[in-house]
């Protein structure tokens, strides 16, 4: 077990020290580099900028640049945003809590229907329900999440004026209530791609479960239905499901981004979107190394959790 | 995923008793070909493809107006106005002209990334599951890197950093969704580099290249046509999502994800704005999936479930 888990923390370091090189070439590779935005205004000359470039260290070479802003980052000093100044971790953490509370709204629906219709499509396999769960998956798999969310808008919001088409509360009225009215449908709408994946999972898990031993063993002993589905079947297949649900974490990340773009819901997401309208560099370095932490810890917690709920699987 | 010990594709047509008839019977005869003709769905699919790909191709110069041609006095024309089928934009220009050589670049970016990003992911996918050890380790690791993170994030800096042309685009989306085909082909090829003709290719000494290419990898053809299918839709949605935010192609040069870039803030007034290039995207990207699925089910032996 523990042999198992230095070996995942020492995986998962490696993957984010990948990600850090590959986030800190594109952007100091880039034409423009990150003084691009002084290079526009007006009266500089080109010994100003090479003065701001001192400044900010910018003349040296890019691996020791890179090195120094690594030691930065371990120290937990991520660099100050250009746009505010204000340090890229205070930054960071103000937006988290908006899109923590939309993904994990939008996984929860996600997982109790996706579960449903995945239980209830094996079950009453090859029924019309099946093959209309099935097809509606492909192509809810299909739809563009930001479209659909437009079209939620344009229905909802602006047609029959039962929702707020966008933002996380109403100015001057921030109950409970609100925030809820304002979470339904950028939720809703991000949670739709992750019903269909996990519909079809659930779908598969529950058919290989439903046929085994123990299912039998279940039937057997005159328990009914009911309980061998909740019991036996569905806490069986959902074992798999936890490796899933650390899986499609980038999806969701990735879902998350553009449906708060379209509901100008004010999370990670956006501050990313702005961030790269701004060329602010330090924000933007700060959320790929901030996401692909995210992706790391998420999948350890899940081989963790399954080796929690399956005791069949041994680490190590 | 997929797993190496299930039986390979066999290889088609050994049983069959060779008959005169001509190719193209040979070839509407195919059990396999008839197998994807029954799938109605992927069927539905290809002739979605199929008229979609002729209007984006033809469709311009059946039109009367230019994609690029700015009639102000017709701005916000709604559809069916004169010769104006899907209306007009902001700008008074004809939404079908656009759409049609948007539709151009949209699917030629889609189908360009899947093949460089088959092409890469096979590669990579054959050295490491032939070769194995140390170097299989380390490819699948560098995959494995590559999935576990939010594309998304990668490849909208990498568009917004780098020049968003269409080739760049290409190129980026490809770099970004190689992994799924890597990972299939790294299992497939695993299952068959124990088998009997593998192993009687090297005892004559066939080269490692000519075992690979012509002794491997007509086996495992139909996964990867499969992956490559599912890849079309995926590079498509994908193209949609950095152009709709900005990033990826840019005006004037239209494409079904940058139409919908202005969409939203017309949207109480304009909404067909948005309607339009998101039912394309839609239909395409739902046809290729169809079509996939309908692949797999003719193609792959394992389809069982």
């Amino acid at each position: 077990m523990l042999r198992f888990l230095v070996n995942r923390i020492l995986q998962g370091c490696v993957l984010i020290l990948i990600v850090s090189m590959i986030g800190f070439a594109v952007i100091n590779l880039a034409p423009g580099g990150p003084l691009s935005q002084y290079a526009m205004t007006p009266g500089m000359s080109q010994a100003d900028l090479d003065r701001i470039a001192h400044q900010m260290g910018l003349d040296r070479p890019l691996p020791v640049q890179y090195l120094d802003w690594l030691g930065n980052m371990l120290t937990g000093d991520w660099g100050r945003s250009y746009r505010d100044q204000s340090p890229v971790l205070d930054v960071v953490w103000r937006h988290l809590g908006a899109t923590l509370l939309l993904m994990g709204t939008s996984t929860a629906i996600a997982i109790a229907l996706g579960t449903m219709v995945g239980v209830l499509g094996a079950l009453k396999r090859y029924s019309i329900f099946d093959y209309m769960a099935t097809v509606g998956a492909m192509i809810a798999l299909s739809i563009p999440t930001f479209w659909f969310g437009l079209v939620a808008i344009f229905i909802f919001s602006l047609e029959l004026g039962w929702l707020p088409a966008g933002s996380m509360y109403t100015v001057g009225d921030q109950s409970l209530g609100d925030y809820l009215i304002h979470l339904i449908m950028p939720s809703l709408v991000l949670a739709l791609v992750n019903v269909a994946i996990w519909s079809r999972y659930m779908r598969t898990a529950t058919l290989d479960v439903m046929h085994q031993d123990f299912v039998r063993t279940a039937r057997a002993k005159g328990l009914p239905r009911w309980r061998i589905v909740s019991a036996h079947i569905v806490r069986n297949a959902l074992i798999p499901m936890i490796t899933l649900a650390g899986l499609q974490l980038p999806t969701i990340i990735g879902g998350a981004l553009v449906t708060e773009t379209v509901f100008t819901w004010p999370g990670l997401g956006r501050l990313f979107i702005d961030s790269l309208g701004y060329n602010d560099y330090p924000v933007i370095m700060g959320l790929l190394m901030f996401s692909a932490i995210l992706t790391v810890i998420g999948n350890f917690l899940a081989d963790i959790g399954v080796a929690f709920a399956d005791p069949r699987i041994r680490l190590g | 995923m997929s797993n190496p010990q299930t039986a390979p594709l066999s290889s088609p047509a050994t049983t069959s008793v060779p008959t005169r008839t001509s190719a193209l019977r040979r070839f509407a005869r195919n059990p396999r070909l008839r197998k994807f003709m029954r799938h109605r769905l992927a069927m539905a699919g290809l002739v979605t493809i199929i008229v979609l790909t002729l209007a984006c191709f033809i469709g311009p110069y059946l039109l009367p107006y230019d994609e690029l041609y700015i009639d102000l006095r017709a701005r916000f024309s709604p559809p069916l106005t004169g010769a104006h089928i899907f209306g007009t934009d902001p700008l008074g220009r004809d939404i079908a002209a656009r759409l049609f050589s948007a539709g151009q670049i949209s699917l030629t970016v889609g189908f360009l990334a899947m093949v460089l990003s088959t092409l890469i992911g096979t590669a990579i996918g054959l050295v490491a599951g032939y070769f194995g050890g140390w170097s299989r380790v380390g490819l699948m690791r560098v995959t494995d890197a590559f999935l576990s993170f939010p594309s998304i994030f990668l490849m909208l800096t990498l568009a917004a950093f780098l020049r968003p042309s269409p080739t760049m685009i290409t190129l980026i989306i490809a770099v970004t969704s190689w992994m799924e085909v890597a990972r299939i082909v790294e299992a497939e090829v695993r299952g068959q580099a124990g088998r009997d003709f593998t192993i009687a290719a090297r005892m004559i000494g066939a080269p490692h290249w000519w075992i690979m290419f012509r002794e491997i990898l007509p086996n495992i053809m139909g996964p990867i046509i499969v992956a490559a299918t599912l890849t079309v839709a995926r590079a498509i949605l994908l193209e949609a999502y950095i152009s709709f935010l900005g990033y990826g192609i840019q005006p004037p040069l239209p494409s079904w994800g940058n139409m919908l870039n202005n969409a939203q803030q017309y949207l109480d007034s304009a909404p067909w704005l948005a309607i339009v290039p998101g039912v394309a995207i839609t239909l395409a990207v739902t046809s290729f999936n169809f079509i996939g699925d309908g692949l797999r089910d003719a193609l792959d032996a394992r389809s069982v479930n």
